[in-house]
């Protein structure tokens, strides 16, 4: 058994069976993290560095436990109060950190491909942690872990991706996953907010309507309006997307079954989710952080793998 | 033996005609081959020895089960614990045999997988298994079950990953075949089934009939 992949830069390059062995994996740590001593002397010998160039709440902490938890040294880096505000370039930077001898890099960075560019330079194993608007693969993996609990399975299952798809690596990552796992996958939200040809390149079917699609899914991702990176104005005021596009209790209220609510954080209570669903029972948003660090254990433990131990 | 037949063919063609030799050498030679391969090939099979048949395995789990049971009467303050993932297959029909002289309820049994906890953790990828220890470990006094005890190198991580549940009273090992002069660690079981000298590139296999389809135990050069 092993690997496709020596870095984990996204879902698109892995295999089914990566994935698989991800989640399997993942499955195990969850038990660790369970036991009275919740940590694993796996990575006793591995050092690692967390570059966050983006804000970053629960990513950042759950790796940072994940690392703790499998008994790895790290370092943290922050792009603020750092040499990059005085001109150094990101290769500089990473080289001078890998110098002082550390073995894998856990990287978020504005910039989409930043990890790409950086695998192609460094000998360090590479995790993105989320690259501007391209992928988030740890969250689609703890996303799928949390889908498998609830529903039971992946295959055949259906998800919706439910607002601004157009900036979220969220739901490309996602997207890719699913997909792969035989899922099927249907984007919701306002047509400035989708890709124009998503369903084609993707295959994802595409809905403009919120009610339906709510319908037709097991599950629905909401997703937040990343308004940072929004450059122009797609859709007129917060309020009316949340008329629109916004999930409400009565709306849930109103299905003729019960789905559950995923969101990746952090949300915006009132605009795309409201209070009173995001804190329901139906949500497994808490659920979801739980298994992101069993995930990212699971990611760190098995792109650590060093065949006859050089 | 290759070897020795070219000579003795080279040997053979000295007495005889030029293209009578070189038939004769040809159909020799098939003929060799014709053996030899299949020969080569038993060879992987004839040096595997029998230790113990299906039903002496049986036996031996018996007495392995009524031993444990002998020390610790009742099972009072004792909990077993099996290794993932070929231990468990042994310590199933020794948790099944103990229900058969206690009410099921007494029998307190934890599957323990130490992937985790090896010192070559990081050398292959190996998938681990399911962990399942539905009870408190403190004070207890517990029973490891594993297969085979070789290096001593399993039994180490499993001590370590043990602690991780709490802290045992005591801890003691039962294993189905003890290859002792093997060890690489101070460790020795308390209960063994059977004891074997064997040398370090010998392979030792058990097969059980739900994974392997057939119950014995045997070595392999």
């Amino acid at each position: 058994m092993s690997l496709s992949t020596k870095h984990l830069l996204g879902i698109r390059d892995l295999t089914k069976e990566d994935i698989s062995l991800f989640l399997q994996t993942a499955e195990q740590f969850k038990e660790v993290l369970q036991r009275p001593v919740k940590k694993v002397p796996s990575l006793r010998d591995v050092t690692i560095v967390n570059l966050f160039f983006e804000n970053s709440t629960r990513t950042r902490i759950s790796f940072e436990l994940a690392e703790k938890r499998l008994s790895a040294d790290t370092i943290n880096f922050t792009a603020s109060g750092s040499s990059v505000s005085k001109g150094e370039t990101l290769l500089d930077t990473v080289n001078n950190i890998l110098s002082m001898k550390v073995d894998m890099v856990v990287m978020r960075h504005r910039a989409s491909g930043a990890p790409h560019f950086l695998a192609k330079h460094i000998p360090a194993a590479i995790v993105n942690a989320g690259d501007g608007i391209n992928e988030h693969p740890t969250q689609a993996l703890l996303d799928a872990l949390s889908i498998k609990e609830s529903t039971g399975k992946l295959e055949g299952s259906r998800i919706a991706i439910i607002g601004d798809i157009m900036h979220s690596r969220v739901a490309q990552s996602n997207i890719y996953l699913l997909k792969k796992m035989g899922a099927e996958v249907t984007v919701c939200g306002p047509p400035t907010l989708i890709p124009k040809y998503i369903s084609e390149a993707l295959g994802v079917n595409v809905s403009y309507n919120l009610k339906e699609t709510l319908e037709w899914c097991d599950v629905a991702n909401v997703l937040r309006i990343q308004l940072e990176r929004q450059n122009q104005v797609l859709f007129s005021s917060l309020r009316e997307y949340n008329l629109t596009y916004g999930i409400s209790r009565k709306l849930l209220d109103d299905l003729h079954k019960e789905i559950v609510i995923m969101h990746p954080g952090p949300i915006n209570r009132g605009v795309e989710l409201d209070s009173d669903v995001a804190d329901s029972k139906q949500s497994i948003i808490l659920q979801q952080v739980e298994n992101g660090v069993a995930v990212r254990m699971a990611v760190l433990y098995l792109l650590s793998n060093r065949p006859s131990g050089n | 033996m290759l070897a020795y037949s070219t000579c003795s063919a080279e040997k053979r063609n000295n007495f005889l005609p030029d293209i009578e030799k070189r038939q004769s050498l040809t159909a020799f030679s098939a003929l060799l081959y014709l053996f030899a391969v299949p020969l080569l090939f038993l060879q992987k099979f004839l040096h595997l020895k029998l230790i113990l048949t299906g039903p002496q395995l049986a036996i031996t789990i018996k007495r392995l089960a009524h031993q444990v049971l002998e020390n610790n009467i009742g099972l009072e303050n004792t909990v077993l614990i099996g290794l993932q993932p070929r231990g468990i297959y042994l310590s199933d029909q020794v948790v099944a045999e103990i229900k058969r002289e206690l009410p099921a309820d007494k029998v307190k049994y934890g599957k323990l997988d130490i992937t985790f906890y090896r010192d070559d953790v990081r050398n292959e990828i190996r998938i681990a298994n399911h962990t399942d220890i539905p009870f408190s470990i403190e004070g207890k006094k517990v029973v490891l079950i594993d297969d085979v005890l070789y290096t001593g190198r399993t039994i180490r991580a499993a001590l370590d990953a043990l602690l991780d549940f709490g802290r045992p009273e005591k801890v003691e090992l039962c294993v189905l075949i003890d290859r002792r002069f093997s060890r690489q660690f101070p460790i020795q079981p308390d209960y063994t089934g059977k004891s074997i000298d064997s040398i370090i590139s010998q392979k030792v296999r058990v097969f059980w009939k739900q994974k392997d389809g057939k119950e014995e135990v045997v070595i392999l050069d």
